[in-house]
């Protein structure tokens, strides 16, 4: 449990965090139109007659995006509800051609589900926490403005107008920036698991409303403040931090909390007010008489739970238990789908070519993507999605090393190859001339060479200095141009050395 | 000769497909009627060209040898509440005035389709909110009738589908669209002796009719005969992916079988709709209905709809709260008027666009719907209102367990003058007494013409059926028409 506590002049703050996260469908048309939701087209491309609410037209639910949120709330272990209900969200705004967002306010289509959170994934002894979801609801997203392109007008971008989001509201369970940081990144990798939402913050695919309150332990929750749209993890920490410690110098200095909307300004840091809950909107939420009721079936549903793929959780457990990777390790690989993805590809394939489980080969696996490819990425500024090298020559460059074709030193040397080409390592290795040899008869040659041009060392050695021992390991990897198996050239010089 | 603008449409159909007259000179009489009825302001704007153009299509079709569309050679009116692919679609309003869909109503393409021609788009209360066709921006439509004894008053063609009803009684069109959300095509046809009827909701898709209340929005076709009905209702009904509260059903075959015989029917006569003070000649009407069903073979029974006397304020909730959020998208930022006073905000821009925009009886229905729909009176209004309205339904339910059909009058009394009850919206509103119940429980019902009134002036009756029963309700209407012998016509003035 998180002991995250501000120390203020009168003792101890609790903070007590929730989060609203709403979550950009992934489908190829709108929740109640045809229209394509491509990120990025131009102005107004995007739009057809539905989301730009002309006169008579009606919306139609796109069965998609129904699936995609059942999806989700089945991947949070969640109650999915068999009948749900769209409302209307009334207000006037220029980016809400229909005057009402289709929302669900009185009946969401998912209900309660848990998320669980790690709060230090490279700890392996750190503690675990549920942070309970409260519901999931599908909704319309509105266009946006652009106060931009004219002196005295705004502009309408209706491109957006009508594409689906779902609105993940979690429970106020959290209690420091760091566990709303976890919860955040966790809920995100689940929707790129599931496919449900690319998860892309930068493009404003998910954001979090950020609602925080201070009380002291043990007393009643607090009034809370509602921080809007914040797009990254890292600002949802960084609100967290500065709403709740704002909220104790207000308190402390005898002020009170008001209930309010508020925006956060990432360049100072500081959340704003925008309003207070006196000129809150007053939604006139009714059940949208355009559309009739949600009925899910147990086929439809059946089907839904059917396509889910294995979830972080039981992946990180697995990769754990029957591959045998390190706590650090599992989590590392799991915490991002694609990255599992190219993982489990590269186990695959080098199990498939050693002809071993891939259990024997998990851990090498690993160790080369984490250490070897991702060194290298960073290095060349690219991502495992842009790597030069793929998973299928990954795994018969580990192949290489297993079956003693090349040392790990000459592996080193055909990746950065492999890098700059995009060879196959089989190829490099044959082109290059850098099989690794265990011919005896020519390492023995090298081994004399060695200890004959360094007779005082071999004194020395000879007279209890052993940790030269390497030092004529190293002189005959050097002469033999570091082909040369390292075990037998470990074998031969022990032996020279005692001959 | 005939004069071709007084056949039914049943009668054009045939008239064209045995070759007694072409498609053009069909067109070409209706397009004169339309021209020389200014007077009536039946029309927002006349499409001849349109008519003509369909008209000749079918013509050379015919030529051809092709099989006939079901409308083929049919000239009609179009209620300017369905968007229309290139021609103006106003909903009678200032806010949609110059207005161009770049797109076509589902129901008007399906007349199009099945070979109707467009006269023009008819005028109407504006947005579909009135009875009486005085809420029009572009003016109120007249009835061709007129009281006996040299009354000159202009009367009222009944709302909203006014322009529907007083073209089609006038002989400007052989019928027309209407829609309904609580009685705009029956209370209009009672008015000037048609009959039209509204079917079961979600029997017609309302994509690309402009939206009044969602939940009760209905189209349905107007016409002088319960046929003439029949025909365009098969052409308007059908599933449609694009409206989601449509049914997804096959359309019956209600004009194949059409039949007068009610033997073995038993029809309902709700006692809630005889309340102390009912109009002498109405209430008389009605019990000649009832001589005219039980002649027709069906037996009568006394039912009861306990929950009549709420389903007036009922409507008023929901249909205000419904069309308050229908009519939002109306803010002058994408289309239709836009009102930008000098240094105007957003807000400045929203208040002057929305206060030119709308007439008087819209902005009233807007602000009783955000009323009833605001915290703090939701549950007692909105939430109560679905109660009731579900109670509504059961009573209706119930009473079809003992009968068949109900015969009930359309509306309270016969057409008034214009401005007679413009003061009082409230007493407008009781025009819809009698329709407002089937339209909450989204029943098919029609206006029938039974007679005239000691003043001159048509009354109607309502026949009222079972979901997904419109062949009942044809039928029995049919029965009534048959004996009414209703042929009375006003005289022209105009």
């Amino acid at each position: 449990m998180s002991d995250y506590r501000i120390q203020g002049a009168t003792g101890e703050w609790e903070v007590v965090i929730g989060l609203e996260v709403h979550a950009q469908v992934t489908s190829n048309a709108k929740l109640f139109s045809g229209a394509a939701t491509a990120f990025g087209a131009e102005p107004n491309t995007q739009v057809s007659l539905v989301d730009a609410a002309m006169p008579g037209m009606l919306p139609v639910p796109n069965r998609q995006c129904i699936r995609q949120a059942v999806r989700t709330g089945m991947a949070i272990d969640a109650q999915i509800n068999k009948w749900s209900r769209f409302d209307r969200k009334n207000y006037f705004y220029a980016d809400l051609p229909q005057g009402y967002q289709i929302s669900q306010l009185y009946h969401p289509i998912v209900g309660e589900g848990q998320i669980e959170i790690v709060l230090d994934e490279k700890n392996p002894d750190s503690s675990t926490k549920v942070i309970g979801v409260e519901r999931i609801h599908v909704e319309q997203d509105a266009g946006k403005l652009m106060h931009d392109q004219h002196p005295t007008s705004s502009y309408v971008d209706l491109n957006r107008s009508g594409v689906a989001l779902m609105e993940i509201v979690s429970k106020p369970d959290m209690r420091s920036p760091a566990e709303a940081g976890a919860y955040l990144s966790k809920l995100r990798t689940i929707l790129r698991y599931v496919g449900s939402c690319d998860g892309n913050m930068d493009q404003g695919s998910m954001r979090a409303d950020v609602n925080v309150s201070v009380r002291k332990p043990g007393e009643e929750f607090g009034t809370r403040t509602e921080t809007k749209n914040v797009n990254s993890v890292r600002f949802v920490m960084a609100v967290v931090e500065h709403e709740a410690n704002r909220q104790v110098d207000v308190l402390e200095a005898g002020g009170k909390i008001v209930q309010e909307t508020r925006l956060y300004d990432p360049d100072r840091n500081e959340t704003r007010s925008m309003r207070s809950k006196e000129d809150a909107h007053d939604y006139r939420y009714f059940p949208d008489p355009d559309l009739l009721p949600l009925v899910l079936d147990d086929v439809f549903l059946d089907e839904c739970r059917a396509s889910l793929p294995e979830l972080p959780d039981v992946k990180r457990k697995r990769y754990e238990q029957a591959l045998g990777l390190s706590a650090y390790n599992a989590a590392t690989l799991t915490a991002d789908a694609d990255t599992a993805r190219w993982f489990e590809t590269l186990v695959a394939e080098a199990a498939r070519i050693q002809g071993k489980s891939e259990s024997d080969v998990a851990k090498a696996s690993a160790n080369w993507l984490l250490s070897e490819l991702y060194g290298a990425l960073n290095r060349l500024g690219k991502t495992l999605e842009t790597s030069p090298v793929g998973p299928t020559d990954g795994a018969e460059l580990l192949a290489l090393v297993a079956d003693g074709t090349i040392s790990g030193t000459i592996a080193k040397q055909v990746f950065e190859i492999m890098l700059e080409t995009g060879d196959k390592p089989g190829k490099i290795v044959e082109e290059k001339g850098l099989k690794q040899t265990s011919d005896t008869g020519a390492i023995e040659a090298a081994v004399a060479t060695v200890l004959a041009n360094n007779a005082d060392k071999v004194e020395q050695y000879r007279g209890g200095k052993e940790a030269l021992f390497g030092f004529f390991v190293g002189q005959t990897m050097k002469a033999m141009q570091g082909k040369a198996n390292p075990q037998v050239v470990n074998e031969l010089v022990k032996k020279a050395l005692a001959g | 000769m005939t004069n071709l603008t007084d056949l039914t449409v049943a009668e054009i159909r045939d008239g064209f497909r045995a070759g007694d007259f072409s498609a053009r000179e069909v067109a070409e009489g209706f397009n004169a009627n339309v021209a020389a009825a200014k007077a009536l302001n039946a029309f927002i704007v006349e499409t001849p060209d349109k008519a003509l153009e369909a008209a000749d299509a079918a013509d050379r079709a015919k030529a051809a040898g092709e099989t006939p569309g079901a409308l083929a050679g049919v000239p009609i009116g179009m209620k300017d509440l369905f968007c229309t692919k290139g021609v103006q679609t106003t909903a009678a309003s200032h806010m949609l005035e110059g207005f161009v869909p770049t797109y076509e109503s589902t129901v008007s393409g399906k007349l199009w389709a099945a070979g109707a021609g467009m006269l023009g788009k008819l005028n109407l209360d504006q947005f579909a909110m009135g009875s009486s066709n005085e809420t029009s921006y572009f003016g109120n439509v007249i009835s061709p009738w007129k009281r006996g004894g040299g009354d000159n008053a202009a009367l009222a063609p009944g709302g909203s589908s006014g322009g529907s009803s007083s073209a089609i009684s006038a002989r400007l069109c052989p019928a027309a669209t209407g829609t309904d959300t609580g009685g705009s095509i029956r209370q209009p046809a009672a008015f000037t002796g048609i009959s039209g009827i509204k079917p079961t909701y979600g029997r017609c898709s309302r994509w690309g009719i402009v939206a009044f209340a969602s939940s009760l929005d209905q189209a349905g076709p107007m016409a002088r005969t319960v046929r003439d009905n029949a025909i365009l209702l098969e052409v308007m009904s059908g599933f449609d992916p694009k409206d989601s509260t449509s049914l997804d059903l096959p359309v019956p075959q209600w004009e194949a079988n059409l039949s007068s015989d009610l033997k073995g029917k038993t029809v309902g006569i709700p006692k809630e709709y005889r309340p102390d003070g009912l109009n002498a000649e109405i209430s008389a009407m009605w019990d000649r209905g009832i001589e005219w069903l039980k002649d027709a073979g069906a037996n009568v029974v006394e039912v009861s709809l306990p929950h009549t006397q709420y389903a007036l304020p009922t409507y008023y909730i929901i249909a205000p709260a419904e069309a308050s959020s229908n009519l939002a998208r109306y803010d002058g930022v994408r289309y239709g008027q836009r009102d930008l006073p000098d240094g105007a905000g957003l807000q400045d821009m929203y208040a002057a666009t929305r206060a030119a925009g709308f007439g008087p009886e819209v902005k009233r229905r807007i602000m009783i719907g955000t009323y009833v729909l605001s915290a703090g009176f939701y549950d007692a209004y909105y939430t109560q209102a679905q109660k009731v309205r579900a109670l509504i339904a059961r009573d209706f339910e119930l009473a079809f367990e003992k009968c068949d059909l109900l015969l009930t009058p359309t509306a309270p009394s016969s057409s008034f003058a214009l401005g007679e009850k413009q003061a009082d919206p409230l007493a407008m509103y009781l025009n819809d007494v009698f329709t407002v119940p089937a339209s909450l429980a989204g029943l098919p019902a029609m206006a029938v013409p039974g007679g005239l009134d000691a003043a001159g002036l048509p009354i109607g009756l309502q026949v009222i059926g079972k979901a997904l029963d419109e062949q009942t309700v044809l039928n029995a209407s049919l029965a009534i028409e048959e004996r009414s012998g209703f042929t009375a016509r006003p005289d022209k003035w105009w």
